[in-house]
């Protein structure tokens, strides 16, 4: 009795031996460097002079929430947050979408390789294109002036705008592919039925596809917010952040805090809100998933 | 009268259809202007920051930035830790995603929930903790360092891409292996990942993409100039090189840009376009 449970431990081992490497690299790179951002957001460590870093409790914390600049970048990923990832990619992936089951198929292709072109792009160069789009003497302006209406610097008025828009045309196609793998999942008699009941367009989209698709909105909402809560090289090659700190959202808020202004403690709590924020994320995400796993 | 109905109904998909396709090709003209731009740029001698027709054609500015400096030395840096990454990503996530797929453990659960969970997690977030502990391991500014953490931070969501496909092989091929002695590593290597070909596919050209694009990971943990991949170095032709060459910019970056490109057509024409992808992470 004894061997065979012994046997029966030794071969659970042995199957679950394939999963170290994983569980070691996990461990060590991401499990390893949250366990001690949660230690040093609680210290007052500073990027000079590393030996003398002290417990400070909620110091860091309590300091950010008095930081006018601080709150500047929570209001700012709000913005940033709202707009881009709730409005624009998934309102526009979902149009898209929509109308990709309708139109013709080289539009279609055409359509689809352009949006995704966007996506693949490499995160900096697709700051760049987007910064030069919106520069003064960029595309954008050129085509107010041609329709003379009037033209701005965008970076500089509506800097939150634009790398707003600039996430826009970067992320869309992540909601389009996702929507329209929805889409595609609804049989066509559903739809067709009600064609034939007299509902039109708006109506079917409503009361049939919406309530249809609604675990597909859930979840590629959790994963725009997410992804957009963690955005930084675009916005950082657009502005840096700037001007002043009209585009500074909080990853860039903390990097600046942690290594221009050397203050890693601060930095690190920080970044240790957005993890927090992330991970109630993650957990709606992981409940509207549940039935898979 | 039922000719006259299919008439109306055949006509009114027929304008549908074309209002759809006037919608997309609206939306699709507001995407297309900064991937002009660009295109366009890197071959007009004069470029500046908006789109328009080149006032004659030259790859003057390929000639330029094909230098081992501003070129070749950065995309070998990128090769080298997204190729280096990319690997150890795959063997990873194959291995771990073997036991989640064939075998009952009440282990599975809990470790692909911690997975998912992990996959959500926003990596920038860590960033700065990775930074201090880096040089604390000495660690910081090391290619294999910079490797492990591209690896760790890909890998949650390549083991659930690799389980979800695996999930996909049938059994029954590998329990005849299994009568024949084949050990599950020998199964695994032999029959379950080729079986899934296209699946294998996917995780290691996502994986490779998202780190050829990454910008901050290499940012923050490379000081050294040299080490930089290309994703880093593009900042220098704001920086260092006094003013600012459009022309080149747009050609380095049409540069740096190709291989992701051509990667993922090619993965998407195997799996049937990125809808697949789509499919996979929608749950």
């Amino acid at each position: 009795m004894s061997t065979g449970a012994g046997a029966a431990r030794r071969r659970a081992l042995t199957r679950a031996l394939p999963v170290t490497p994983a569980v070691v690299l996990l461990a060590l790179f991401l499990a390893g460097p949250i366990a001690y951002c949660a230690y040093i957001a609680f210290t007052d460590l500073q990027l000079t002079g590393q030996a003398t870093s002290s417990f400070v409790g909620f110091d860091n914390f309590r300091t950010a929430f008095k930081d006018k600049a601080f709150l500047n970048a929570v209001w700012l990923t709000l913005v940033f947050t709202v707009i881009s990832s709730l409005l624009g990619q998934n309102t526009l992936g979902l149009t898209l979408a929509a109308l990709m089951q309708r139109a013709s198929k080289p539009v279609r292709t055409l359509v689809g390789g352009i949006v995704i072109t966007a996506w693949v792009l490499p995160e900096v160069v697709a700051g760049f294109l987007l910064y030069a789009f919106f520069r003064r003497e960029g595309t954008l302006n050129a085509i107010l002036d041609w329709l003379h209406l009037p033209s701005q610097n965008w970076l500089f008025t509506l800097p939150i705008l634009a790398v707003s828009f600039a996430n826009v045309w970067r992320g869309t196609a992540f909601s389009m592919l996702v929507y329209s793998a929805a889409l595609n999942e609804i049989p066509k008699e559903i739809t067709e039925a009600a064609e034939v009941d007299g509902a039109g367009g708006w109506r079917r989209m409503w009361h049939i596809t919406l309530p249809m698709i609604r675990r597909s909105i859930g979840t590629n909402l959790m994963l725009n917010t997410l992804q957009t809560l963690s955005v930084f090289g675009l916005i950082w090659v657009m502005t840096r952040g700037g001007p002043g700190n009209r585009s500074q959202t909080l990853p860039l808020f903390m990097y600046e805090q942690a290594f221009q202004k050397s203050m890693i403690g601060y930095g690190t709590a920080v970044a240790l809100l957005l993890l927090v924020v992330g991970s109630l994320f993650s957990m709606v995400y992981m409940r509207l998933l549940r039935t898979e796993v | 009268m039922p000719g006259v109905t299919t008439m109306t109904a055949k006509s009114r998909r027929a304008n549908r259809r074309l209002a759809a396709d006037a919608g997309l090709l609206t939306v699709a003209a507001a995407f297309v202007l900064p991937l002009a731009w660009v295109v366009l740029s890197a071959l007009d001698p004069h470029a500046d920051l908006r789109v328009r027709v080149p006032d004659g054609l030259t790859f003057g500015n390929f000639d330029a930035v094909l230098t081992d400096e501003i070129t070749f030395t950065p995309l070998l840096n990128s090769l080298i830790l997204c190729g280096g990454g990319t690997l150890l990503t795959v063997v990873c996530a194959a291995l771990a995603a073997y036991p989640l797929s064939r075998f009952r453990s009440r282990f599975n659960r809990p470790f692909l929930l911690a997975v998912l969970f992990a996959t959500c997690l926003p990596i920038t977030a860590i960033m700065v903790p990775v930074y201090a502990l880096f040089v604390r391991v000495n660690l910081i500014d090391t290619t294999q360092g910079t490797i492990f953490f591209f690896a760790a931070s890909q890998l949650p969501f390549a083991i659930w891409l690799m389980k979800n496909f695996m999930d996909g092989v049938p059994r029954e091929l590998e329990e005849a292996a299994w009568t024949d002695g084949a050990s599950a590593f020998q199964s695994l290597v032999r029959i379950v990942l080729p079986l899934m070909g296209p699946g294998v596919a996917v995780v290691t050209v996502f994986s490779f993409v998202m780190m050829w694009g990454n910008f901050f990971v290499p940012f923050m943990l490379l000081l050294t100039p040299d080490q930089m991949p290309a994703s880093v170095s593009i900042n220098d032709f704001f920086g260092n090189r006094g003013t600012v060459v459009y022309g080149q910019l747009a050609a380095f970056s049409v540069i740096y840009s190709t291989p992701v490109i051509l990667l993922y057509v090619l993965v998407a024409r195997k799996v049937g376009g990125g809808f697949a992808l789509g499919g996979a992470v929608k749950g």
